[in-house]
């Protein structure tokens, strides 16, 4: 037998990237399931059920319209404020669960870790598909709406761009699956990045344009407003409303995508990169 | 035939104390030594796993050079005492984390029966149970759902297959994630000592299965165990680890036998005991001198295999002419059960002068069962005075390893083992 043939060698190196797709392929099944584990198990023994993924988004855009539309007069243009909130609620959460889905992946599954091998990056990669079920359900209410508000003599239709939707959710999941693994990774050693996560996702919400468009803070806090315009995730709320709407103060280019992609595609790499000097030895420090 | 595993100079260290005080410190100098090319600072030093003496060191080496090689087919046992980096070695060999150093070759699939249960979720069916179990331990769900009908047979939870997993009793859960680890089908197996669950029938289902995966099938098998019964009868194979270096490796006889002599140490005190004059047990005419127990080459041990002679050897002076002095012991097991009693006054003088008398007290072999037994000494003339009754002078324990014909590797019902003939006609 040849002395080199080794199915696989264990050490202490750490090559950069490690991302075994053949690996990954393998345990597609294993992927398969935490994901209807995850789906199926959230909402065992309540009394809604999957109502709850309608209800969390409807109650949110409520209060945000009655505060930011009618208290604060926020102007929403030709969009209904309802149906704005709720379109940026739904992108912005999608996100949002994919960043806290996947930054507690070492210390919530210490448990499996400390025992078995298997692709590590299957459980965040879960996370971020069962995630898009919830999704793909808020963006049927979301669908609801548009076509009643639309019933009613809005005048708002998608534009042509309606197409790049995949895009959008693949950014949304990118930003969340980088920035969650950059911080799964440093929670490890340093816990109080987890504490920090809770409320810096509330407040990168409002730096991320979700209950106001982007223009009116142009408008109103000039000196201000290139913090959040120049939030990636700001660019990524307004893209997807602008392709539903088809109306938007700050209009569609092609050259803002591309650089949010690569920026995205960056930070996803970056957590990677992390995420796989971790996963060999977190157990010992988790 | 061939090398299928290659351990190479696998040491690994970890940090003591409290976890997360100074850590950043220590991160940002072995950053600092790391960018200027130097070595990790923090791996130079590092105390030996010894845990009975408290490490001054803030790391410690769990494990250090290890080295070995495992061939096909072959079932190696390991067997040291807790803390000895079994559990360690097996951690880095199913790739849970990584070594500090050295490198680890396989030419299989390693997966192991070192955990069970890992990752049951409690609002799933057994059902959903066992498909998710077995993909975390690596199967398809085709593999899974060609086995299903016999895991679920052999975990006896046929009647709850569709509940909930928390509406299980434990030894449920533990024999339901056994029956999943059972059918896996890796190329080497790791098998931890797993087999202390569930109750004594299914133990025994256990260990039976676990003997076809390794005997049957042709397997490579690293197995980890107390159970030195159980290691001599599976593995071809053995090494004993101590501190985290492998002390001994080869035969499997002889490495039991190694680890049982190690094991002794901590019940020196128990082996033998020796008194100064000054508090010597007795009287003004008699007195004990010395106890110990010996195996048939005189060596002074406390661990005894079953097929062993147990040589009481007790040492006395007689100061002053004595009459009808006679000393009898007792042995009681763990369970405060007289096993056997017995004098020496069939075997005395009546009269004996002052001088250094020894006596020697022979247990047969092949007689007590396994477990640990202690020796109750008394001395005295009957019907006139005791001279001293010593309810614990010794201790020692037996470890049963020689095949009695089954396989029943946990203890044998019965306050004594011995070997019994059977004439079948």
């Amino acid at each position: 037998m040849e002395e080199d043939k080794w199915l696989y060698e264990i050490s202490s190196k750490k090559k950069l990237i490690d991302l075994n797709f053949k690996e990954i392929w393998r345990y597609r099944d294993l992927l398969f399931l935490f994901v209807k584990r995850d789906i199926v198990t959230v909402y065992k023994q309540t009394v809604l059920g999957p109502l709850w993924f309608f209800i969390q988004p409807l109650f949110t855009s409520v209060v945000f319209t009655l505060v930011f539309n009618n208290i604060a007069n926020i102007d929403t243009g030709l969009v209904p404020a309802f149906l704005f909130n709720l379109s940026g609620i739904t992108a912005w959460n999608y996100f949002k669960v994919c960043l806290t889905g996947t930054s507690n992946t070492f210390r919530s599954n210490a448990g499996i870790f400390g025992k078995v091998y298997f692709p590590r990056f299957i459980v965040p990669l879960s996370k971020v598909i069962s995630n898009l079920f919830k999704f793909g359900i808020q963006l049927l209410i979301l669908t609801g709406f548009y076509c009643y508000y639309v019933y009613l003599g809005h005048d708002i239709t998608p534009s042509v761009l309606i197409l790049l939707i995949p895009v959008y959710i693949f950014l949304l999941a990118i930003y969340g699956l980088g920035f969650g693994m950059v911080i799964s990774t440093f929670t490890t050693k340093y816990r109080d990045l987890s504490i920090l996560l809770g409320f810096a996702t509330q407040l990168l919400m409002y730096l991320s344009a979700v209950p106001y468009p982007l223009s009116a803070i142009k408008e109103k806090q000039p000196e201000y407003s290139w913090i959040v315009e120049y939030n990636p995730l700001t660019q990524i709320i307004e893209g997807f409303r602008y392709i539903l709407f088809g109306v938007s103060d700050t209009p569609f280019n092609w050259s803002t995508l591309g650089i949010t992609a690569a920026i995205g595609i960056g930070i996803f790499f970056i957590g990677l990169i992390l995420f796989n000097r971790t996963e060999k030895t977190f157990i010992d420090t988790v | 035939m061939g090398v299928i595993l290659k351990v190479e100079n696998v040491s690994k260290q970890y940090r003591l104390g409290l976890v997360g005080t100074g850590t950043l410190k220590h991160d940002i100098n072995r950053w600092w030594h790391s960018i200027r090319g130097k070595e990790d600072p923090y791996l130079t030093i590092g105390a030996v796993n010894d845990r009975s003496s408290k490490a001054s060191e803030e790391y410690v080496w769990a494990l250090r050079d290890i080295d070995f090689e495992v061939q096909e087919g072959e079932i190696l046992g390991i067997i040291g005492k807790n803390g000895a980096g079994k559990s360690t070695l097996l951690k880095l060999l199913s790739q849970v984390t990584s070594p500090t150093t050295g490198m680890i070759k396989s030419k299989g699939r390693i997966a192991s029966l070192l955990e069970v249960g890992t990752g049951f979720h409690p609002e799933l069916t057994g059902r959903e149970n066992i498909y998710l179990n077995g993909a975390i331990l690596g199967m398809t769900k085709a593999e899974i759902a060609s086995k299903i009908d016999e895991i679920i047979k052999f975990s006896g939870c046929e009647m709850y297959i569709d509940t909930p997993t928390k509406r299980y009793s434990s030894g449920m859960t533990v024999r339901l994630a056994f029956a999943v680890a059972a059918h896996l089908e890796p190329d080497i197996l790791v098998i931890d000592e797993v087999l202390a669950v569930g109750d004594a029938e299914f133990q025994k289902k256990a260990i039976g299965k676990m003997q076809d995966i390794s005997k049957g099938e042709g397997r490579t098998v690293l197995f980890v165990s107390h159970n030195m019964a159980s290691v001599k009868q599976l593995c071809t194979r053995a090494m004993v680890m101590e501190n985290g270096s492998v002390v001994f490796g080869g035969n499997v006889d002889a490495c039991v036998e190694h680890y049982l002599k190690k094991e002794d140490k901590f019940s020196e005190e128990k082996k033998q005991v020796v008194w100064k004059k000054e508090d010597a047990p007795g009287t003004e005419d008699f007195v004990l001198r010395s106890v110990c127990t010996k195996n048939s080459d005189g060596e002074i041990l406390g661990s005894f295999i079953d097929n062993q002679r147990i040589h009481l050897h007790i040492e006395t002076e007689i100061l002053q002419t004595v009459y009808n002095m006679r000393l009898n012991f007792k042995l009681y097991n763990s369970k405060e059960i007289i096993v056997f009693s017995t004098s020496s006054h069939l075997f005395e003088a009546t009269e004996k002068t002052p001088g250094i008398y020894s006596y020697e007290v022979v247990i047969p072999e092949y007689l007590l069962n396994q477990g640990t037994y202690r020796i109750a000494l008394q001395a005295g003339m009957p019907g006139v005075r005791q001279i001293f009754h010593l309810t614990k002078v010794l201790s020692f324990n037996i470890e049963k390893i020689s095949a009695s014909g089954t396989t029943y590797t946990t203890v044998l019902p019965g306050v004594v083992a011995p070997k019994i003939d059977w004439k079948i006609f």
